[in-house]
């Protein structure tokens, strides 16, 4: 029995981690665009970026999962809807790479103007402050911040059964309709445990690397 | 008096504003080659932006900066404002800070090296010569840390310096690129009184092998010691300058002689 929910847990898990993965590597990516937009000297653009980040992060998840699968049909007739796990992932996207830019912006914008000045001086290319001066102080900044996101993405994947997506907690829920057991509901807590303890570990590896420096 | 050789570095009547608060005007001074100039002057009279311009950091509204005969900034001439142009001016200029501003996430050996090895990739035949340019990098950058007294500590980072140590790995990263005229900005007031010396020693180290410098501090007795000529700037503008024997031992002027009293008085 207890091998069998097990099993049954870890299919579950198994569309709780491809959420976390997907959401983590494409949001990482477009958080980037939005912050250098939050910090834009063209104001459309820095207007643009934080109001989109305005409504995002002012906006509760599992609502935004409802508006992006039940929404198109609803302005378009006819428009095939998306798949239930799209659906999830776009919101789940757009929704992290608000928070991610976020991070971002404050990591950047943290960096002592001296510290590009004095690469200016060096006679420095923008490109070469950004990624041989400012990068790593920055990568260095974000981390524990990072981490506390990343952490959080791992259990806000299952609002994603919102919309019915099978990850594990709604295959713990199911137990208690099919067969009345409410243990493997409460036992789903452990596959959460667990994997947020690994990354824990990861990102405590990821600090220590960056240790051998400090930013003032 | 005769004419020497053109003198390296001309500033004419330089100006600059933020908004409506002028920093300074009508700023004229020329620096010769091999010779140290100090600025001198209380707080608030200009002469960091002044430092700053030169570095174009900052743009001046008025006026024309001047290097070996060429003319890199005419605030009337838009033509020598271009973005693309001014990264290569500042290589005229070095700039060493109050604040150090050393690279954290690099060694003292690599804060030196980094820039010199950005610069020596832009040259045509790169990558054939690649491992001399690389070797001539390093054995400069040594021999830069050890000239400011500095080759026990080629693989320390920054935060493992004492601020004295961390000015004098800037001294050396700014030295690394050649630059024309080397500015320092207060260079020792963000250090305790214990290190302000060994910082002053390389400087006044730098004088003796005939380095241009445009310093702007306020230790008097080290300008004394380390200048050419001083110059006395106040309000924004230059109220006085000439050679330390007169402008600081023997001030003409009455603003010069108040502001000094109250620094020797300190002394």
């Amino acid at each position: 029995m207890f091998w069998n929910v097990t099993l049954k847990l870890f299919e579950g898990f198994s569309q709780t981690l491809l959420i976390f993965i997907l959401t983590l590597v494409f949001s990482l990516i477009l958080g980037l665009p939005i912050a250098f937009g939050s910090m834009s000297r063209f104001k459309p653009l820095r207007w643009l970026s934080r109001t989109f980040v305005w409504i995002i992060r002012g906006t509760p998840l599992m609502l935004q999962v409802i508006i992006v699968f039940y929404g198109p049909a609803l302005i378009w007739e006819g428009i095939s809807p998306l798949s239930r796990m799209a659906a999830v992932l776009i919101a789940f996207i757009i929704n992290y790479s608000a928070y991610f830019s976020e991070i971002y912006r404050g990591g950047i914008e943290a960096i002592p103007k001296g510290q590009y000045e004095a690469a200016q001086t060096l006679g420095m290319t923008r490109k070469q402050i950004f990624f041989k001066v400012v990068l790593l102080q920055v990568v260095k900044r974000i981390v524990p911040p990072m981490s506390n996101e990343i952490l959080t993405l791992v259990k806000d994947t299952s609002l994603a059964r919102i919309v019915a997506v099978k990850e594990i907690i709604w295959v713990g829920q199911e137990f208690i309709a099919s067969r009345a057991l409410l243990w493997p509901l409460f036992y789903t807590g452990v596959f959460y445990l667990v994997f947020c303890g690994i990354l824990t570990l990861v990102f405590g590896k990821i600090e220590e690397k960056l240790d051998y420096f400090k930013v003032q | 008096m005769a004419e020497k050789e053109n003198p390296i570095l001309e500033v004419k009547n330089l100006s600059k504003s933020f908004g409506k608060v002028e920093v300074f005007s009508d700023i004229c001074f020329a620096i010769e080659k091999g010779s140290a100039m100090a600025v001198i002057g209380s707080s608030g009279s200009g002469k960091t932006t002044l430092l700053r311009c030169l570095n174009f950091l900052e743009t001046p509204e008025h006026g024309q900066i001047v290097v070996k005969g060429n003319c890199l900034f005419d605030a009337d001439d838009s033509s020598t404002q271009q973005e693309k142009d001014i990264r290569h001016k500042r290589l005229h200029f070095g700039l060493v800070f109050q604040s150090f501003n050393l690279f954290p996430q690099y060694s003292a050996f690599r804060n030196v090296t980094l820039a010199s090895e950005l610069l020596a990739k832009e040259q045509p035949g790169y990558s054939s010569n690649r491992g001399r340019l690389i070797k001539e990098i390093q054995e400069r950058a040594e021999y830069l840390l050890g000239q400011v007294g500095l080759s026990d500590k080629l693989n320390n980072y920054p935060h493992e310096l004492s601020g004295g140590q961390q000015q004098r790995v800037a001294i050396a990263r700014a030295l690394a690129v050649n630059p024309d005229i080397l500015c320092f900005d207060e260079p020792t007031s963000a250090l305790d009184p214990e290190l302000t010396g060994e910082v002053l020693k390389v400087i006044k180290s730098l004088a003796d092998l005939n380095t241009t410098m445009l310093i702007v501090t306020h230790e008097m007795s080290f300008a004394r010691d380390v200048a050419d000529t001083v110059a006395f700037m106040d309000a924004g503008s230059i109220v006085e300058q000439g050679p330390p024997s007169q402008v600081i031992s023997n001030p003409k002027q009455a603003r010069t002689r108040q502001f000094l009293e109250r620094y020797l008085g300190n002394n």
